[in-house]
């Protein structure tokens, strides 16, 4: 793709067409669609933590009113219902494969944590559903729980698994443990952090729904979820739950109140309402209430981590030594066990030359909810343990915290860059991130900033994180080699009409990104025509080919180069049609702007004509073209892409409360080629504030016994507006290699950049109390207290 | 047992027969259709579901339907007039302040009533009027170059 003149979509803050849907309260989502002789479905979930099923007596509430019929997980199993599978094989440092525990949709004896399934209610309404539910006698025998990773791998614990010795899923490693070791041994200075990886729940807006129908004479099951990958649920679901041949099952994800990881996986609601339909044989509809989603949807982080940098005399990074124990939940959710390792372990280079890297990690069943990828996912923990470490590199050396960066970084000339960690980075430039975030922020006038603050009594601190992240996931036979059991391809169709508009069908999924707007900016480039002849379709298995769905930054480096490629047979056709129309060798034909010309002439088709001469092939190429103007394009990337940049918050805190305030927050990305400037600023602002939300605001919190005591929006603090400052976002862009539209993703960027950017700048603001580390989130209580140990001593 | 409910939405008399327990947005929602109404958390705190009740923003997950008998009520739906978006969804719109688009019915009705309240708020003053509407996608910061927008389009 040529650099883009000025009169091209690429580039340009095209407002988006989504909008107006949703501005006036016409969008569709899930919980929108109601099917004639609709029933309702409502979930009995676990109260315990952990515990066996002695008894369910069901006979009270199957007799209340409009009770339909109530299943429990042995009406499922005697079904041959299967359990819900996980995509992503493992293996421990010995070879053997991770521990892999069934998944019922509704347990049968067993209870794990709490919210786990036990029975469905089916009713002609939703709150007749609720009240005999109430009616439902569940007799528990309890168990003792293991709920923190800590605890969970202490002797004696108690077993999730009785399969999981010491409750360990796998014991993971990566790199060179010989020579770390070696370069441990000759370090003139070695840095130390214990780091903690707030567990998250993700709390996109829209609660999950299901709601499934059956058509009897077709034979034909359609589904209705809130997903980010309809065709991903329709395999996993058809393929290994339901066992349902993928022509007779549709799974449609309409309209998607936000994701973030959440609405990837294939959750047991959606089988629980496709095969209850099949039996009752009319439409059952789940939606959760957010306390429901605070039980059930994936929870992300949850790491526990020692980590150590081994340094020379002068700074410079000579090994890196990590161990981390990762918390799954229960069960294992679709792509848990890809999170702490191939999505962690191999983002700790960093955008530093360590030559000699060891990281090994422990994930570990406990009874809470499975633990999934949340907006980021292993990045932002990789990121911030890394960006904590070199800050405390910096404090132990006394060498500044921008300096000891640029000391370390990867020159801008050392691309492609092979890290010791698996992955070969193809572009980036940190330092000029750096510089231009230092510039854009005015670093330089911190001192007299914290200075005014003092003289208020309060508290300044500045942090910085200098990070490079790993998307646009991800290649096939990289990936299936590292354990994954799908490939990660994406689709895209382009079907030019005989009138010469276009409509494109793509296998991602937008749930926010406006990927309506910016692919079709894409696509007007590509094939020459206005914005207002292309339409994007997505979401829909019975109109897209296939595809893997948007999570991981992929939509536009993967899905978006399927579509660049679809583009490019369209205009290779459609070159040889012309060809023939005008009488012309097909090497003379050019193509520019949305012609079709005899290169020296002025001799020249519209694509619109030379769609009309393909559908209406009186005068064709017959004998070696078919008519028709339509192709379809499966792109398997070459490579991750590598974003990458500088985050600097500034903070203010008041010591009285210890309420801390982001008074400044720069963010500096470098995420490829920038189709759409407003959305990808869009995008970067949204990952920023769940960012400063992980550092500031949010943490599940179990008690002891395994009970959730952030269950709901009152207990879990979301970020607010006026928990935000204004952001400053800013690119400075180094072009993807290896796509054809240079883009490398933006939308995990600001989650996994920002955390230690804050911390780094709380821990600053704090130093003069003697902290020199705190975990996340850093609570008004949290900083207080260490103001006030601060002062004792 | 079933009462009846008489009110005006969107400029229209409408009278359902509801259970006493059902809750003014599943009466927009599940009686009336009107599903640009939405409910993302059941303790009072998202602001997804913000509709007018007599010109004032109110949650209508938290109204029974039974206590908006002889109420007018605006929704989303009722904000454009003949087809011409309001201000506040223009400005929505120009300034990207919305992303999945699950939060911005509340969002918008929320922000319709404080330049109500006041015509010309600072930065703070929104976010704090904001306090009560959850967004996850935006981190705010185009809501509330929206609302400014919007603010100084009405002429405040």
């Amino acid at each position: 793709m040529p650099d883009a003149p000025s009169n091209y979509q690429i580039g340009a803050s095209v407002k988006r067409r989504e909008d107006l849907r949703f501005l006036t309260g016409n969008g569709n989502y899930t919980d929108d669609i109601n099917r004639p002789g609709q029933l309702y479905a409502y979930i009995l979930r676990s109260t315990q933590a952990h515990a066996e099923i002695v008894s369910i007596d069901t006979k009270a509430a199957r007799a209340m009113p409009g009770v339909v019929t109530i299943y429990t997980g042995a009406d499922m199993a005697a079904d041959g219902i299967g359990g819900l599978p996980c995509g992503w094989q493992i293996h421990s440092k010995d070879g053997s494969p991770m521990v892999e525990p069934s998944h019922p949709p509704i347990v049968v004896d067993r209870v794990r944590h709490v919210g786990d399934n036990v029975a469905v209610v089916i009713a002609d309404s939703l709150a007749q559903a609720k009240d005999a539910a109430e009616a439902i006698a569940i007799d528990y025998k309890a168990l003792p729980a293991a709920v923190s990773v800590t605890a969970a791998v202490a002797p004696g614990a108690p077993l999730v698994w009785d399969t999981a010795p010491g409750n360990q899923c796998y014991d993971w490693h990566l790199g060179d443990k010989a020579a770390t070791e070696a370069a441990f041994a000759a370090a003139k200075t070695i840095a130390k952090v214990d780091i903690v990886n707030n567990r998250l729940i993700p709390n996109a807006m829209e609660p999950r729904a299901a709601l499934g129908d059956f058509n009897p004479s077709s034979g034909e099951y359609t589904l209705f979820t809130t997903s980010q990958n309809p065709h991903v649920i329709r395999l996993l679901m058809g393929a290994f739950v339901l066992k349902l041949p993928e022509h007779k099952l549709r799974v449609v994800a309409p309209d998607v109140g936000g994701g973030f990881g959440s609405k990837i996986y294939h959750y047991a609601e959606e089988a629980i309402c496709t095969w209850a339909a099949g039996k009752l044989k009319r439409p059952v509809k789940w939606t959760a209430e957010r306390t429901e989603s605070f039980m059930t949807d994936a929870h992300g982080r949850d790491h526990v981590t020692h980590a150590e940098m081994a340094m020379d005399g002068e700074g410079r990074f000579l090994a890196l030594r990590v161990s981390t124990k990762a918390n799954m939940g229960a069960y294992l959710s679709t792509f848990a066990p890809a999170v702490p390792t191939y999505l962690y372990g191999t983002l700790l280079a960093g955008v530093y030359k360590t030559p000699a890297i060891y990281v090994e990690v422990q994930a570990v069943f406990t009874n809470t909810t499975p633990v999934d990828a949340y907006r980021g996912a292993g990045r932002p923990e990789a990121t911030f343990l890394l960006e904590r470490l070199v800050d405390e590199c910096a404090r132990v050396t006394g060498i500044d915290r921008a300096d000891i960066r640029r000391r370390n970084f990867i020159a801008a000339d050392a691309f492609p860059y092979q890290t010791p960690v698996a992955l070969q980075y193809d572009s980036g430039d940190y330092q000029g991130c750096l510089d231009a975030a230092l510039a854009a922020h005015n670093y330089a006038g911190f001192p007299a900033r914290k200075a005014e603050s003092e003289k208020a009594g309060k508290l300044r601190g500045i942090g910085l994180s200098t990070y490079v992240e790993a998307c646009g996931i991800a290649p096939s036979a990289v990936v299936g080699s590292l354990g994954a059991r799908a490939g990660l391809f994406e689709v895209g169709k382009v079907r030019v009409h005989p009138t010469g508009s276009v409509t494109v069908f793509t296998g991602t999924h937008s749930h926010g990104q406006g990927h309506e707007t910016t692919f079709a900016q894409v696509v007007a480039d590509a094939l020459g025509v206005g914005m207002d002849q292309v339409d994007i379709v997505h979401g829909d298995t019975a109109n897209v080919p296939f595809g893997m769905g948007t999570y991981g930054s992929r939509s536009l480096a993967v899905g978006g180069s399927a579509i660049v490629k679809a583009c490019d047979k369209i205009v290779a056709k459609a070159k040889k049609i012309a060809a023939h129309l005008l009488e012309a060798a097909e090497a003379d034909i050019e193509f520019k702007d949305g012609m079709f010309k005899v290169a020296g002439t002025d001799r020249q088709k519209a694509l619109a004509e030379i769609s009309l001469a393909a559908y209406v092939p009186h005068n064709y190429p017959i004998d070696e073209l078919e008519p028709g103007l339509e192709e379809t394009a499966f792109y398997d990337p070459k490579n991750f892409t590598f974003p990458g940049g500088t985050h600097i918050c500034e903070v203010e805190i008041d010591p009285e409360t210890g309420v801390t305030r982001v008074t400044q927050f720069t963010a500096v990305d470098d995420v490829g080629r920038v189709i759409n400037p407003m959305i990808v600023e869009g995008q970067v602002h949204g990952g920023l504030a769940q960012g400063i939300g992980q550092a500031l605001l949010e943490q599940c919190v179990y008690d002891a016994a395994g009970q959730l005591l952030t269950g709901s929006m009152m207990d879990y603090c979301m970020p607010r507006a006026d928990d935000l400052p204004l952001f400053y976002v800013g690119q400075h862009t180094t072009l993807c290699t290896h796509n054809p539209l240079g883009v490398k993703g933006c939308g995990e960027v600001g989650a996994i950049g920002s955390p230690p950017a804050v911390m780094n700048a709380v821990i600053d603001a704090l130093k003069g109390y003697g902290v020199t580390n705190m975990d996340m989130p850093a609570t008004p209580e949290k900083v207080w207290r260490a103001v006030q140990s601060g002062r004792k001593h | 047992m079933q009462v009846s409910v008489s009110l005006t939405v969107n400029g229209k008399a409408v009278t359902a027969a509801v259970e006493p327990r059902t809750l003014l947005v599943q009466l927009l929602r599940e009686h009336l259709e009107l599903t640009g109404t939405h409910v993302g958390c059941d303790t009072s705190q998202c602001g997804a579901c913000v509709v007018h009740v007599d010109g004032a923003s109110a949650k209508s997950c938290t109204l029974l339907a039974v206590q908006c008998d002889g109420t007018s009520i605006t929704t989303i739906e009722g904000l454009a007039k003949d087809g011409v978006l309001h201000p506040m969804q223009e400005a929505f719109r120009e300034h990207h302040g919305l992303q999945c688009g699950f939060c911005t019915p509340g969002m918008v009705m929320s922000a319709v009533d404080l330049l109500q309240h006041n015509a010309k708020p600072s930065e703070t003053e929104i976010r704090e009027w904001l306090e009560g509407n959850i967004c996850r996608c935006t981190g705010y910061h185009n809501i509330v170059k929206a609302v400014q927008h919007a603010a100084q389009q009405m002429g405040g």
